[in-house]
């Protein structure tokens, strides 16, 4: 799925980075970012409702190009400066965890399997 | 090749730590070893550098570097670990509450370090420091 899709599918705003380029495969949802190191896909987005530098390092480490921030929740500009120097893509949606996940599943995008 | 990189990483500024880890892996990168290889090693001294920034003050980073073998050695003087057995376990957490709301503490560090990892030795005196080395063979 290109990531202009996710875009239109979950009804957000692309907060930096350009959409256009990005194919994503698959996603993953937590808060816990241990959690999302622990899981290791391809290409795949990760969808988050928490807000600090720590989720962008965490998506370089794992070789994440888009991160979802929902819940409408609005990173400040160091974690987005974080985010174009590491070339990450980074969307809001006003959506919750649950809906935003499911919207991107009816839209055929797939959990992957863990690492 | 026999590169040897070195970072200090602060303890004070919670912000900033995964600094150390993205510069070794922008250098693996720029030196071509193979892109599993580069995310491997970056998740595991992420998580490395996450806990001597929660639970040690800063630390030390060593990465030595040669093309069949990358070692990297983390070592800090912060409280020790205890029980290194216990520490090892999947879920088991010393962190305080404020850790975890930073998305940190759910005991995954040190799993996630021995999976992402060809080698794994923990050396720690409590009162002391934890001296953690790892061993990654380029594939």
């Amino acid at each position: 799925m290109k990531v202009t899709e996710a875009v239109k599918l979950l009804e957000a705003d692309v907060l930096c980075g350009d959409a256009g380029d990005v194919e994503i495969c698959s996603a993953c949802g937590s808060d816990m970012m241990s959690d999302v190191l622990a899981f290791v896909k391809e290409q795949a987005c990760l969808l988050t409702g928490l807000v600090n530098p720590q989720v962008i390092r965490t998506a370089e480490m794992m070789d994440i190009k888009c991160v979802i921030f929902v819940r409408g929740k609005k990173p400040d500009e160091d974690i987005l400066s974080l985010a174009r120097a590491k070339d990450i893509v980074v969307l809001r949606t006003g959506m919750s965890m649950f809906s935003a996940c499911g919207a991107l599943y009816s839209g055929g995008l797939r959990g992957g399997k863990p690492a | 090749m026999g590169i040897t990189l070195k970072y200090n990483v602060d303890g004070e500024d919670f912000t900033r730590a995964g600094e150390a880890s993205g510069e070794i892996k922008k250098t693996l990168k720029k030196l071509g070893f193979p892109p599993e290889t580069v995310r491997n090693v970056a998740i595991a001294v992420y998580e490395g550098e996450i806990n001597m920034v929660i639970h040690a003050d800063g630390g030390e980073i060593t990465a030595d570097l040669s093309e069949d073998e990358i070692t990297v050695t983390l070592a800090d003087k912060g409280p020790g670990i205890p029980d290194i057995d216990m520490a090892m376990k999947e879920g088991y957490s010393t962190a305080p509450e404020n850790v975890r709301a930073l998305g940190f503490g759910a005991g995954m560090g040190l799993p996630n370090i021995k999976k992402y990892s060809d080698g794994m030795d923990i050396e720690s005196v409590v009162g002391q420091g934890t001296t953690i080395k790892l061993k990654f063979i380029p594939k």
